[in-house]
C-alpha cells in the first residue's frame, strides 16, 4: 500500500509523578484505515489518547497529523487540524439539546468561530448538517431533548455524533461500546462503520467481537508500549500477544 | 416571529407606561434605579446564567464605567468636549469593556471556584485603587457632575427626572434586546457549551478561555452602560460603586430573579431595588428581610422567582388552574401572612430595642405605638408566627403545592 500516513506517533513518553505510563510508543496509521487499540488495563491506552488529542503533553517523542507536528498543540488547535475524539465517560453539553450539541460541534469548521454579530439560526448549513448527523446516528426524533436527559445508549450515540459532526479526517474513539448490551453494541459497530467511511479511525476497545468486526489492524499495548500492530489473523498468531494474554489468564 | 415580538412589545409598553402609573417623584427615582439595576443584572447573567461564571466582582465594570461617564460629563461641562448626553452611557459601556479587556484577561483564565476567588480578589484590588488615586476617583467623597449641560436639544435637557427615566428605559430596552440576541449567536451558544463542559468545548475546536474572555468583555460593556446611566441619574459616582457590597447585591438579585431564565434578572433587579431602595425608606431592618427572602427563595425555589412565574404560567396555560388550586393558593397565603406579620413585628421590635438606650423607645407604625419592652407585643408576634407555621404544616399535610 502506498496510502499517506494520517497519524504518526514516534517514541512517545509520558510519566506522572515519576511513574512512566508511556515508554516509547510508536504507531503509524494510514489514511482511511481502522485501527483498534487493545491491551490490559493500565497499559496506557487512554493516556495515549489524551496525549494524541492534546489533553496531556508528551515528555518526549513526536505526534504528527497529516505530516504536521501537533506534539505541543492545544486540544482546540489539534481539533481544528482535523482530529476529533470521543470520551470513554460520556462528555456532552448536558443542558443543551441534542441538536445544539451537534450544531456546536460544527460551528468552528463552518467558519463561525467566535462570531457574536451573526444569528446562528440564519445558518441553514449548520442546521441541515446537524440534523443530518442526528439522523445518521438515529437521534433525529430526540433532537430537542436536553443531552443530559437522554438515555445512556442515546448519549453514547450523541457522543459519536458530536465527534464526527465536523467531518474530521482522523477520529479517535475511546471505548465506544462500553457498558452496552450485545444488541446495542452490534448496532454501535454498524454505526461506527457507516460514519467513518473514508476516515482514519483509532479506537480503544475491550470487546474483541467489536475489534474483529471493525478493525483493519489491531495494535496491542502493554506496559506503556505498542508490542504489536498487525492484521487480526497475524495478531492472533503473534507469540508476544499470546504470551501477554495467556500470562494474564494464568495470573488472573 | 409573533411569539418573539410580543414579549418585547410588552416590555417596551411597561417601560413606557410605568411613569404614567407611578408619576410621583419618589416613584420615578425608584423606577430609574430599577432600570439601571435590571440592566446590570442582565449583564451579570451573561456570565452567571449563560457562562456558568460566578463572579463576585461585577460591580467593578459598572463602577468603572460610571467613573468614565462622570469624567466625560465633567469635560463636557467644562466645554472641553462636545458630546451628546444621550450617548454618555455608551462611553460608560466602552470604559467598562476596556476594563473587561484588561482585567478579564486575568480573571477568565480559570473557571469555576478559581474564577470566583479571582474576582473576589479583583474587587478588593480595584476598591483599594479607587481610594489610592483620589485625583481620578475622588476618594471617599467620589466625583460629582452635572447632567444638565448647554441648551436643551429638542426640549430635552435631562434636568427633569422623567427625561432621565426615559433615557434609562431606552438604553435598557436596546441593551436587553442586544443581550437577548447575543444568546442566539455562535459565541452565545458556545458560551453555553463552555458552561456545560469546557473540556469538550476544546475538543470541538474552541478555546474555553477565549470564549469566557469574550463573554466577559461583552458583559462588562453592558455593565458599563448601566454604570453610565447611574452616573447620569445620581450625578455622583463614589468608591462604593466598585465595591464588594454592590457586587454582592448584583449576585443576590440575579439569583433571586433566577439565572436560568432570560427574564430572571429583570424580575430580580426590580425586586432587589424594591428591597434596597423602597423598603429601606421604611425600615432599617431591610437587609434582614432581603437576606431572609434570599434564603427562602434559594431553599424553596432554587430556580428563582422566574421559575415560579414559569410554573404558574404553565399551569395557567394548560388549563389545570381550577377552583381547588385557587383555594389552596389562598389558604397558603392565609397561613403565610401571619408568619410574615409575626416575623416583621418581632424584627422591628428587636431593632427598636437595640436602639433604645433612651428610657422609652416605643416603635411607631402608622400612628400605632408599640412598647417594645412590654411582653404583650412579643407574645403576639410569637403567637402569629407559631399559628402561621402550624397552619402551613397543615397545608402541606393536605397535599403541598400540587
Amino acid at each position: 500500500m502506498t496510502a499517506a500516513v494520517a497519524l504518526s506517533l514516534q517514541g512517545l513518553h509520558k510519566a506522572f509523578d515519576g511513574n512512566p505510563i508511556l515508554r516509547g510508543v510508536d504507531l503509524e496509521l494510514l489514511a482511511g484505515e481502522r485501527c483498534a487499540l487493545i491491551g490490559p488495563n493500565g497499559a496506557g491506552k487512554s493516556s495515549l489518547f489524551h496525549l494524541v488529542s492534546g489533553r496531556y503533553r508528551a515528555d518526549a517523542g513526536r505526534v504528527t497529523l497529516h505530516g504536521v507536528d501537533i506534539t505541543r498543540q492545544s486540544p482546540q488547535q489539534i481539533n481544528r487540524l482535523g482530529l476529533a475524539r470521543s470520551f470513554q465517560i460520556t462528555s456532552l453539553f448536558p443542558r443543551l439539546s441534542a441538536f445544539e450539541n451537534v450544531r456546536c460541534a460544527l460551528l468552528w469548521t463552518l467558519g463561525y468561530r467566535y462570531a457574536f454579530w451573526r444569528r446562528i439560526g440564519r445558518s441553514h448549513e449548520a442546521s441541515t448538517r446537524a440534523l443530518a448527523v442526528l439522523q445518521q446516528v438515529g437521534l433525529a426524533a430526540r433532537a430537542d431533548v436536553a443531552a443530559g436527559e437522554l438515555s445512556y445508549a442515546e448519549q453514547r450515540a450523541l457522543e459519536l455524533a458530536v465527534t464526527i459532526a465536523a467531518d474530521a479526517s482522523v477520529i479517535l474513539l475511546d471505548e465506544p461500546t462500553a457498558g452496552m448490551s450485545r444488541a446495542e453494541s452490534a448496532a454501535m459497530v454498524a454505526l461506527i462503520r457507516e460514519v467513518t467511511v473514508g476516515k482514519t479511525l483509532l479506537m480503544v476497545e475491550h470487546d474483541m467481537q467489536v475489534v474483529f468486526d471493525l478493525a483493519d489492524r489491531i495494535a496491542v499495548m502493554d506496559n506503556g508500549r505498542v508490542i504489536a500492530c498487525d492484521t487480526a489473523p497475524r495478531i492472533r498468531a503473534n507469540e508476544d500477544v499470546q504470551a501477554l494474554y495467556l500470562d494474564r489468564r494464568r495470573h488472573g | 416571529m409573533k411569539r418573539l415580538l410580543l414579549p418585547w412589545l410588552g416590555f417596551a409598553l411597561v417601560l413606557l407606561a410605568a411613569p404614567l402609573v407611578f408619576p410621583q417623584s419618589a416613584a420615578l427615582s425608584l423606577l430609574s434605579q430599577m432600570g439601571t439595576m435590571v440592566l446590570l443584572c442582565l449583564s451579570y447573567n451573561m456570565l452567571l446564567g449563560e457562562g456558568g461564571m460566578l463572579s463576585f466582582g461585577h460591580a467593578v465594570y459598572s463602577g468603572l464605567g460610571a467613573f468614565g461617564a462622570i469624567h466625560l460629563m465633567n469635560r463636557m461641562a467644562e466645554g472641553a468636549l462636545a458630546f451628546p448626553m444621550t450617548l454618555v452611557p455608551l462611553a460608560g459601556g466602552l470604559t467598562g469593556a476596556l476594563c473587561g479587556v484588561l482585567l478579564g484577561y486575568l480573571t477568565t483564565r480559570r473557571a469555576g471556584t478559581t474564577f470566583a476567588m479571582i474576582t473576589l480578589g479583583l474587587v478588593e484590588l480595584v476598591s483599594a485603587c479607587v481610594l489610592m488615586f483620589p485625583e481620578v476617583f475622588g476618594g471617599e467623597g467620589g466625583i460629582s457632575g452635572n447632567r444638565v449641560i448647554g441648551e436643551p436639544v429638542l426640549g430635552i435637557s435631562y434636568g427633569p427626572q422623567i427625561q432621565v427615566y426615559y433615557l434609562i428605559a431606552g438604553w435598557l430596552l436596546v441593551c436587553a434586546i442586544a443581550i437577548w440576541a447575543l444568546r442566539a449567536t455562535p459565541l452565545g451558544r458556545i458560551l453555553n457549551a463552555v458552561r456545560d463542559n469546557p473540556e469538550r468545548a476544546a475538543f470541538i475546536g474552541y478555546d474555553p478561555q477565549r470564549v469566557r474572555y469574550l463573554a466577559l468583555i461583552l458583559s462588562a460593556f453592558f455593565a458599563g452602560v448601566s454604570g453610565g446611566l447611574s452616573a447620569i441619574n445620581f450625578e455622583i459616582v463614589s468608591a462604593e460603586y466598585v465595591g464588594a457590597l454592590r457586587s454582592g447585591a448584583i449576585l443576590l438579585f440575579t439569583f433571586i430573579g433566577g439565572s436560568a431564565y432570560f427574564y430572571g434578572p429583570i424580575v430580580g433587579g426590580v425586586v432587589g431595588v424594591l428591597f434596597s431602595s423602597w423598603l429601606s425608606a421604611y425600615t432599617q431592618a431591610w437587609q434582614f428581610y432581603l437576606g431572609a427572602f434570599f434564603i427562602l427563595i434559594v431553599m424553596t425555589a432554587p430556580g428563582g422567582l422566574a421559575s415560579l412565574i414559569d410554573q404558574g404560567w404553565r399551569i395557567l396555560r394548560s388549563g389545570a388552574f381550577d377552583t381547588r388550586m385557587a383555594v389552596r393558593a389562598i389558604a397558603w397565603l392565609a397561613a403565610a401572612l401571619p408568619v410574615l406579620a409575626g416575623l416583621v413585628l418581632a424584627t422591628e421590635m428587636a431593632y427598636q430595642a437595640s436602639l433604645g438606650s433612651l428610657a422609652e423607645a416605643p416603635l411607631r407604625w402608622w400612628g400605632w405605638t408599640v412598647d417594645v419592652h412590654a411582653p404583650l407585643p412579643w407574645m403576639t408576634a410569637l403567637l402569629l408566627m407559631s399559628g402561621g407555621v402550624a397552619a402551613l404544616w397543615c397545608w402541606r399535610g393536605q397535599g403541598g403545592r400540587s
